[in-house]
């Protein structure tokens, strides 16, 4: 027990919470972007993986993380732009179409991968690269502090910094006003010439960047090879993060954390005597404990609001 | 708008060479039944619907309109019945919203709120630029959507309905809103079908009726009984003969009835009367005065916070719809495409959806093609629904026959209580006629009749006894609704005017 603590209040953990946090952030604020646009894009999950496994082949082939980055970004924007064209152009429901991009995601890659490795588990033979890890003067140098901020990798701060960046685009900048206005009545959208189509597609595309950015961190930042289905639900987990958080970017970006704490535990604990399989649902558990705990203080909310409705009655 | 005509992609013609004419300045209304055409023609001059034919003519000069955008752009803007509003932004964000000040990349919230209070000071139309719309009265918002309009540089406004939400009150404010537009130098359309609030407000009143503009008056030639006679076409018949009531024992007793919304708004305080067999007892009121709430919560569709609700004695509040209806009650409601027909099921099904899970329609947990399809058969012949075949489906029928079959079905069903929410409400002359023979002939066969309706005028002419409700209260019950004229019923409708809870309770 004891020694669980020690890990936890460490600085060491905390890096680790942020590292495992950029994963689960940069798909929730891409989910959030396509939600508050009016669509629920439960498509992360493949388009994070698409775009990992597309990063890592490309880097393996040109030997360029930076070009590496841009195919899998391209791909994960490529994929959101499918999922836009079914539902917005022939009318797919999109939860059909989100799921199909899944399971065509995971399909696929595995496909390809074989196709270019003969191993059906990963590329790890393969020579690929990795986003660069920033060390930062003098904050480097900080007791505590500097362990924790410094020496992340790339996408680590793109993440954080891109929940200031949604915001901003969300409520500061006329193409994130639209988009909301799109999200919550089309039709008033639509009165004032506000093209909804446009903006849901428009919606769409950022929230594959953003997942995209995700998966690409996952098999050239967090790990340096693609292996199957290694998202391992993070884009679902990324679903809840939107709702647990109030649909708003920070409040997605303080779920993430959440989410990101329970993961980092379970790595860490991964090291002492505790049964592995344990160990490895603490992020899932937690997903689906704060779910409840969200579900239940909605309920409380309603209730106390027919309690002071009653005593108001009564005097 | 010379010589316009529209017909729909399904065969429906709208507009039958319509020429409208509204002159720069004027308060112009456009009046007619529903489905009149009058909608479909505002449409057209806003570019939400193209002509099949015809000419728009603004400021001389033929145009072509298109979108909405264009419309916009020449200068004409529309305010909808239903709000085009965003719930959760601001008044000033509603208001700019699509052609928002920037500066820089960003937009420029201040300077939104600015214009806002600009444009509310200039035309008299006060809203709060910062609250969000979702928190703000039915009144601001409808002053928002006008707002929005002129932000967007509109000089004539189209006013689809503008009263139908308001209450009294905020009508007196919108009427001395656009008064001051039009001393601003705007124009303004003002659609309604409300004839004494277009005797009020309007310069010149255009009249339409099956889609056929009948003429152009002007105010001052005008009266209430001129124009309803333009609308239907002939004299209206305000009094309905039905012999006097035999009045039975009390089939609905109601007593303190309560309700409120999730969002703890009291909607129904206080409510007690009685409803006795062989009568129809009307309520009368402006729409959102409890009355919906009322009929829906003695149907069973929503619970009471506190009251008592009998039928014959039996309690019946707080009970499922179906075991209210298995009780004795039979619910006409008012909404009749969301909750009187299932409009994909075929008229058959629609005649049978209370009871078809009993004999004769069912036997052995099978059902009986047969019995159902002879059902539908009689009760189309009795009912005189116009309808080819059983088997369509209901909503291939007009509202009028829609209407029918929720009648015949509800009748069918041997109520001791009819509940008639709005019974007449959008259907034709002829089919509200067959309406309420139904209802006077269920009266006289002793089922207590309990009917709802906005139409103050229907509401009047066809009760035996009339309640009126304001502000979820029973303000007035007078014992006999002969003699009593509009002008008295309409003081109690706006709350002016109350009776002592004695005196109503003398006449429950």
């Amino acid at each position: 027990m004891e020694q669980a603590l020690q890990v936890i209040f460490s600085a060491t953990f905390i890096a680790a919470v942020l590292r495992v946090t950029t994963p689960i952030l940069l798909p929730a604020l891409g989910g959030l972007v396509a939600e508050l646009g009016g669509v629920a894009n439960i498509a992360l999950e493949g388009i994070m993986l698409t775009a990992a496994c597309a990063g890592v082949l490309i880097s393996v082939a040109t030997q360029s993380e930076w070009l590496g980055l841009l195919a899998g970004v391209a791909m994960g924007v490529l994929m959101a732009l499918v999922l836009a064209f079914f539902h917005l152009n022939l009318k797919a429901d999109v939860i059909l179409a989100a799921i199909a991009i899944n399971i065509l995601a995971s399909g696929s890659t595995i496909f390809v991968v074989f196709l270019l490795t003969g191993d059906k588990g990963s590329t790890s033979a393969l020579v690929s690269k990795q986003m660069p890890f920033v060390e930062i003067p003098l904050i480097r140098d900080i007791p505590l502090l500097g362990p924790i901020v410094s020496g992340q990798n790339l996408l680590t701060y793109v993440a954080f910094i891109a929940v200031a960046l949604v915001a901003v685009f969300l409520y500061r900048t006329r193409a994130g006003i639209h988009l909301r206005a799109v999200g919550e009545n089309p039709e008033a959208a639509r009165s004032v010439g506000i093209n909804v189509r446009a903006q849901q597609y428009l919606a769409l595309a950022l929230s594959g960047l953003l997942a995209a950015l995700g998966g690409v961190y996952l098999s050239m930042g967090y790990v340096k090879f693609f292996a199957r289905d290694m998202t391992a639900g993070r884009g679902f987990i990324a679903l809840a993060a939107i709702f647990l958080g109030g649909k708003t970017p920070l409040g997605t970006m303080i779920a993430a954390l959440v989410f990101g704490a329970a993961e980092a535990l379970s790595v860490q604990l991964g090291n002492l005597r505790v049964p592995n399989q344990l160990v490895q649902m603490i992020p899932y558990v937690a997903t689906l404990v704060a779910l409840v705990v969200y579900a239940l203080a909605q309920r409380q909310r309603a209730i106390a609001r027919q309690r002071k409705f009653r005593q108001a009655q009564a005097t | 708008m010379r010589h316009i005509t529209k017909i729909y992609p399904n065969g429906v013609l709208a507009d039958n060479d319509v020429t409208f004419e509204v002159r720069a300045g004027e308060i112009h209304a456009l009046v007619g039944e529903n489905g009149a055409g009058k909608s479909t023609l505002m449409k057209i001059l806003y570019g939400m619907e193209r002509p099949t034919s015809g000419q728009i003519i603004l400021r001389g000069k033929p145009v072509t309109i298109h979108t909405p955008h264009e419309a916009i752009a020449l200068g004409i803007g529309m305010v909808h019945q239903n709000f085009m509003l965003v719930p959760s932004f601001t008044i000033a964000e509603n208001i700019v919203l699509g052609a928002e000040p920037l500066r820089g990349a960003f937009v420029d919230r201040r300077a939104a709120i600015a214009a806002t209070t600009r444009l509310a000071q200039e035309y008299g139309l006060s809203v709060d630029p910062e609250a969000v719309v979702d928190a703000v009265p039915v009144g601001m918002r409808q002053r928002v959507e006008i707002l929005k309009a002129l932000y967007r540089g509109a000089d004539v406004l189209i006013l689809d309905e503008p009263t139908a939400v308001l209450t009294p009150q905020e009508t007196h404010e919108l009427f001395a809103a656009i008064r001051q537009l039009v001393n601003a130098g705007k124009t303004v359309i003002f659609i309604s079908h409300k004839l004494r609030e277009v005797m009020e407000i309007s310069d010149r009143i255009s009249v339409m009726r099956d889609a056929r503009m009948v003429g152009t008056i002007d105010k001052r030639e005008a009266d209430e009984h001129l124009l309803a006679r333009m609308m239907v076409g002939r004299e209206v018949f305000l009094d309905i003969e039905k012999p006097p009531a035999q009045r039975g024992p009390v089939v609905l007793k109601v007593r303190d009835l309560e309700y409120a919304t999730e969002a703890g708004v009291e909607v129904l305080k206080h409510v007690s009367f009685n409803v006795y067999a062989g009568e129809i007892l009307g309520i009368a009121g402006v729409e959102g005065n409890g009355q919906t709430e009322l009929v829906e919560v003695i149907a069973g569709l929503r619970a009471p916070l506190g009251g008592v609700i009998e039928l014959d004695g039996k309690s019946i509040a707080g009970l499922t719809p179906r075991e209210v209806r298995r009780a004795g009650v039979a619910h006409i409601p008012e909404d009749r495409l969301t909750n009187g027909v299932a409009m994909t099921l075929s008229i058959q099904e629609n005649l049978i959806v209370d009871r078809y899970a009993r004999e004769p329609f069912t036997r052995g947990g099978l059902m009986r093609p047969a019995e159902i399809a002879r059902n539908s058969e009689a009760l189309i012949e009795q009912y005189a629904i116009r309808a080819p075949d059983g088997t369509l489906p209901v909503g291939s029928l007009s509202g009028g026959n829609m209407q029918k079959v929720v009648v015949a079905r509800e009748l069918s069903s041997r109520p001791k209580l009819l509940i008639a929410a709005q019974p007449t409400r959008g259907v034709d002359i002829g089919a509200t006629e067959f309406m309420h023979e139904q209802l006077i002939k269920a009266r006289n066969a002793g089922v207590a009749i309990l009917l709802v309706s906005a139409d103050l005028s229907e509401v009047m002419s066809l009760s035996d006894r009339l309640a009126v409700m304001h502000d979820g209260r029973i303000v007035a019950i007078f014992p006999d609704a002969r003699g009593l004229t509009e002008e008295e019923v309409g003081l109690y409708m706006l709350g002016t005017k109350t009776m002592t809870p004695a005196e109503i309770e003398r006449n429950w």
